[in-house]
C-alpha cells in the first residue's frame, strides 16, 4: 500500500509539476504536497506525487548503523 | 471433441489474450481438444511436421505501432523467426498477411513494409506468400499483422533429458521491449533512453549442435512464467540466483518506479537456455560472441535439493529463497 | 548520496540482522509474534525470503489490514463494475491492483464494458483527471482506495477537478485510515501480538502521535520502519528492544523519510477536502472514524452522490470466505478450509488471495513450500 521510492527531482516548474530521476528513468511528478524543494532533492514517490523528502544526514546515521551491526557480527 | 467448459462470462474478455493463465487454459480447454492430433498437443513453440520442416503462426496486434528500437514488422518477423529458432529449427520462409485499417497513413505502411525487409533480411528469410486486407475504418486498430514461418528441423528440445545440474542461461538483459512499449504509450510521462530487445535468435542456432536441451524466447510472460512452465514439465526444481540475473538501469529503474516485477516482462529477443553442464561453458562463450549475447549469463541450474519438483525457485540477494509462479493475469503496475 | 544505499539490501548486513535477532528472541518468550500492518512490508519480508529466516531467529510476523485491495467491500468493488459494463460512454479509471478483485459480477479485469466504456489503469488520480479533461465526451469516475499514503494525492485530485469546475470527473473513493483499525484490532482483544511495525509512508504523511496510544494505553511496543529488508530487520530489533525493557514506545527507524510531525501540506489538503466517517472494513466490520469521505460541498465530484450508487454496506462478501479472520490475524492463511483448494491465485475467492500483497496469495507463492501447506 506504500509503494513509493528515492527518486532525484531533475527539474519542477512553478506550478510545482516536474520530473524525478532513478537510475536514469524519468517519470512526470507532482510536487504540490511539499514546500521549498529543488532540482537536486531527493524525494519519495507514490502514485505520481512526491510526498515526502529524504534526510541526508538520517540516512547516512541508517546507513552507518548497518556497516557497524554487520562489521560487529563479523568479529 | 469433448464437452467445452464454459469460460467467465458471456463474451471474450480481453484477459482472454494476455498470455497468462487463463490464454493458457483457454487454449488447453478449447483450442486442443478441438483440433487434437500429435502435431498441436506438444504445445511448442512450433511444431515438427513429418517433412523435415517446423511450421509456426503468430499474429501481431501490438499498439502503439511504433516504439523505440522497433515497430510492428519489426516484431513480426522477428517473433515468428524466434518460435522456430528455439524449437530447433533454422528458419526459411515466412508468410505475410496484412489486415489494414482504412485510413493507415500510406508513410506509415511504407515505414512498416521497410522494417520487415530489413527484418528478414537480417534473420536471413524470405517472405514467401501474402496477402492484403484492407477493411473499413474503426474495424481494426491501424494494422495487424500475421505471420506463418517455415524452417528447416535440426533438433528437437529434450526437457527428458534435463538432470540435476544442468544449467540456465539467459542470453542477454530482461525487460527493455515491455519498457519501450510502455514509453511509446506515453504512460506515466516515462522518459528513458531504453530501446525494444526485438531482435531475430539466429545466432543461437548453433548451440542445437553443441548440446542444447531445451530454448525458450522470453516473451508474454517474461522469464518467471516461461522458466515455471519448464519446472512443471520436467521432473525437477529449477534454481536461479537473483544477483546473477542481467538487467538494465533503464529497466530496473522503471520497474522499481512504477511496482512491476522485471521477472515477468516480455522481451522480443532473449531467450532462456538449458545446457548440460558440462558444456555450458563453451556455450556461453559462443553466445557472448554475437553482439546481441554480450550480457549472457548463467543464472541458475537444475536443482533437486533446494526445492520440490516442479517448482521454480529464487535465491535472492539478502539470502532468502523465493517460489516463483506463472504469471496468472495482465501486469499490472502496483501502487500498493 | 543518498544514491543506491546499498547496506539496505546487503545480504551480509541481513545475516548480522538476524543473527541479533536471534540473540534478542532468546531471552524472550519465542516466537515473537510481531503484526507488520503495512502490505508493502508483508511484500518485502516475502519477496526477499525474510519470513522464514524470521521464524529461525525466534519471530513470527503476522499480517496485518494494511491491505487495501483487502479491506475494500466488495460491494463498492460491484459499483465500479457496474458503472462500466451498464453505462455508456464511460471510463472507469483505477489502479491496477484494484481490477483483479473477484466479485459475484466477476472483475474489472474480466468485465465487458458497455459500448464505448472503458476501464483504465492509472498510476496517479492525476491521470485520471487529465482523461476527463481530455474527453469531454466521456464520464470519467476515478475508483481511489487507499491508506494515509495515497490520501493527500486524491484529495488534491478533486481540490483541482473542484476549482476548475470539470464537469465530468468524479471519485468513488474508498479511504480507510490505519490508526483507527489498529485500535478495532487491539480492542476486539483477539490478537495477541508482542510488537507492530508501523507502516514507513503513512507515517511520513500522518508522523508518529497516532501510534501513540498504542504504546500508552495497549503498552504494545512498535516501530515505523522502512521498506528495505534491513529497515525491516532493523525495526524488529527495536521492537525487541522495548520488549526487553518493558518500555513500549514508538521507535523511528525510518528517519530519514518520516518526520515525526508528518506532511503539514498533506494533512492540510486532507482536513480541506474531507471528514472522517465511520467506515465498514472487509473482515473487521464498521469502525467508527476509520474511513474519509469528501465533505457534502464537493458533492459534484463525489462519485456516489454524483451517479446516485446507493451502495449498500455488507452486502458483497462471498459466502464462506474467512478473509477477516486472515485479516485480523486470527487464522493464517492455511488454516482458512478453502485455501488452496476452492481459493487460490488462479481462482481467487476472496481479496487476501486477490491483492499481490494479501496473506493467502503471498502465502500460496512463497511459503507453502516451507512444509506447512
Amino acid at each position: 500500500m506504500c509503494l513509493g521510492i528515492p527518486a532525484k527531482i531533475t527539474q519542477i516548474d512553478a506550478s510545482k509539476q516536474g520530473k524525478v530521476d532513478y537510475l536514469g528513468t524519468k517519470v512526470k511528478v507532482d510536487f504540490s504536497l511539499l514546500e521549498d524543494v529543488r532540482p537536486g532533492d531527493w524525494v519519495i514517490v507514490h502514485a505520481g506525487f512526491a510526498i515526502t523528502r529524504l534526510d541526508e544526514e538520517e540516512a547516512q546515521e541508517t546507513l552507518t548503523l548497518l556497516r557497524e551491526i554487520a562489521q560487529a557480527e563479523g568479529e | 471433441m469433448g464437452r467445452m467448459a464454459t469460460t467467465e462470462g458471456k463474451a471474450v474478455s480481453l484477459e482472454l489474450g494476455s498470455g497468462g493463465k487463463r490464454m493458457r487454459d483457454f487454449i488447453a480447454s478449447h483450442i486442443v481438444p478441438a483440433f487434437h492430433n500429435p502435431f498441436l498437443d506438444d504445445l511448442g513453440d512450433a511444431s515438427h511436421l513429418p517433412m523435415g520442416v517446423a511450421f509456426t503462426t503468430d499474429s501481431y496486434v501490438v499498439d502503439p505501432i511504433f516504439f523505440p528500437g522497433g515497430d510492428i514488422g519489426t516484431l513480426a518477423v522477428n517473433g515468428t523467426v524466434n518460435d522456430l529458432v528455439v524449437s530447433g529449427a533454422v528458419p526459411r520462409f515466412l508468410s505475410l498477411a496484412l489486415i489494414l485499417e482504412e485510413g493507415l497513413p500510406w508513410l506509415d505502411l511504407e515505414r512498416i513494409l521497410r522494417s520487415i525487409k530489413r527484418a528478414a533480411s537480417r534473420a536471413d528469410v524470405r517472405v514467401a506468400a501474402g496477402d492484403t486486407k484492407v477493411v473499413r475504418r474503426g474495424q481494426a486498430d491501424k494494422i495487424y499483422i500475421n505471420t506463418s514461418g517455415v524452417g528447416l528441423t535440426v533438433a528437437r528440445p529434450r526437457t527428458s533429458l534435463i538432470r540435476p545440474g544442468d544449467l540456465i542461461i539467459l542470453t542477454g538483459t530482461l525487460g527493455e521491449h515491455s519498457l519501450a512499449v510502455m514509453l511509446a504509450r506515453e504512460e506515466f510521462g516515462l522518459e528513458s533512453r531504453v530501446r525494444s530487445d526485438c531482435a531475430p535468435l539466429t545466432y543461437l542456432l548453433p548451440l542445437w549442435e553443441m548440446g542444447a536441451l531445451w530454448m525458450r524466447d522470453i516473451t508474454r510472460g517474461g522469464l518467471a512464467t516461461i522458466l515455471s512452465e519448464l519446472a512443471e514439465k520436467v521432473p525437477h526444481a529449477l534454481l536461479l540466483e537473483e544477483e546473477k540475473i542481467p538487467l538494465s538501469l533503464a529497466v530496473r529503474g522503471a520497474s522499481e518506479l512504477l511496482g512491476i516485477d522485471p521477472l515477468y516482462l516480455a522481451c522480443e529477443g532473449r531467450a532462456v537456455i538449458v545446457a548440460p553442464r558440462k558444456k555450458a561453458g563453451s556455450m556461453l562463450s559462443k553466445i557472448r560472441k554475437s553482439p546481441l549475447g554480450k550480457r549472457a549469463a548463467i543464472i541458475g541450474r537444475v536443482d533437486d535439493q533446494t526445492g520440490r519438483a516442479g517448482e521454480l525457485l529464487l535465491s535472492t540477494m539478502t539470502g532468502g529463497l523465493r517460489l516463483l509462479e506463472p504469471l496468472t493475469s495482465e501486469l499490472l503496475p502496483r501502487i500498493c | 548520496m543518498p544514491g543506491p544505499m546499498k547496506e539496505l539490501r546487503d545480504g551480509s548486513v541481513t545475516r548480522a540482522l538476524l543473527s541479533k535477532i536471534g540473540g534478542k528472541t532468546s531471552g524472550l518468550d519465542r516466537p515473537v509474534r510481531i503484526m507488520e500492518v503495512c502490505g508493502t512490508h508483508t511484500m518485502t519480508i516475502h519477496r526477499y525470503g525474510l519470513k522464514t529466516l524470521l521464524e529461525e531467529a525466534g519471530v513470527d510476523m503476522v499480517s496485518g489490514p494494511g491491505c487495501p485491495v483487502c479491506i475494500t467491500p466488495n460491494e463498492v468493488h460491484e459499483a465500479c463494475i457496474d458503472l462500466v459494463t451498464k453505462r455508456e460512454r464511460f471510463i472507469l479509471a483505477s489502479f491496477g491492483d484494484m481490477t483483479r478483485v473477484p466479485t459475484g459480477k466477476g472483475s474489472l479485469q474480466t468485465a465487458v464494458p458497455a459500448p464505448d466504456s472503458r476501464v483504465k489503469i492509472v498510476y496517479s488520480p492525476e491521470e485520471a483527471l487529465a482523461m476527463a479533461r481530455g474527453n469531454p465526451a466521456k464520464e470519467v469516475v476515478f475508483f481511489g482506495v487507499g491508506f494515509e499514503t495515497t490520501i493527500p494525492a486524491i484529495a488534491l485530485t478533486v481540490k483541482r477537478a473542484a476549482e476548475e469546475g470539470v464537469p465530468n470527473f468524479s471519485t468513488l473513493s474508498a479511504l480507510w485510515l490505519i490508526p483507527p483499525a489498529l485500535r478495532a484490532i487491539l480492542q476486539a482483544g483477539e490478537t495477541a501480538v508482542a510488537g507492530f511495525l508501523y507502516p514507513g509512508h503513512v507515517s511520513a504523511i500522518i508522523g508518529l502521535e497516532p501510534y501513540r496510544f498504542i504504546a500508552e494505553e495497549y503498552r504494545v511496543p512498535g516501530a515505523v520502519a522502512g521498506f528495505e529488508p534491513n529497515d525491516i530487520l532493523l525495526g524488529i530489533s527495536a521492537i525487541l528492544d522495548q520488549i526487553a525493557a518493558g518500555r513500549p514506545g514508538v521507535h523511528l527507524e525510518y528517519g530519514r523519510v518520516v518526520n515525526p510531525r508528518g506532511n503539514p501540506v498533506a494533512q492540510a489538503v486532507m482536513e480541506e477536502m474531507l471528514e472522517p466517517r465511520d467506515a465498514f472494513w472487509r473482515g473487521l466490520g464498521r469502525i467508527p472514524r476509520s474511513g474519509l469521505g469528501l465533505k457534502e460541498r464537493y458533492g459534484a465530484y463525489d462519485a456516489s452522490v454524483k451517479h446516485a450508487l446507493g451502495i449498500k454496506e455488507g452486502s458483497g462478501d462471498l459466502p464462506g470466505c474467512r478473509c477477516g479472520e486472515v485479516l485480523r490475524g486470527l487464522i493464517s492463511p492455511p488454516q482458512c478450509p478453502l485455501f488452496g483448494k476452492r481459493c487460490g491465485p488462479d481462482s481467487p475467492f476472496g481479496p487476501c488471495m486477490v491483492s499481490f500483497e494479501g496473506a493467502c496469495f503471498i502465502y500460496h507463492k512463497y511459503d507453502q513450500r516451507s512444509g506447512n501447506g
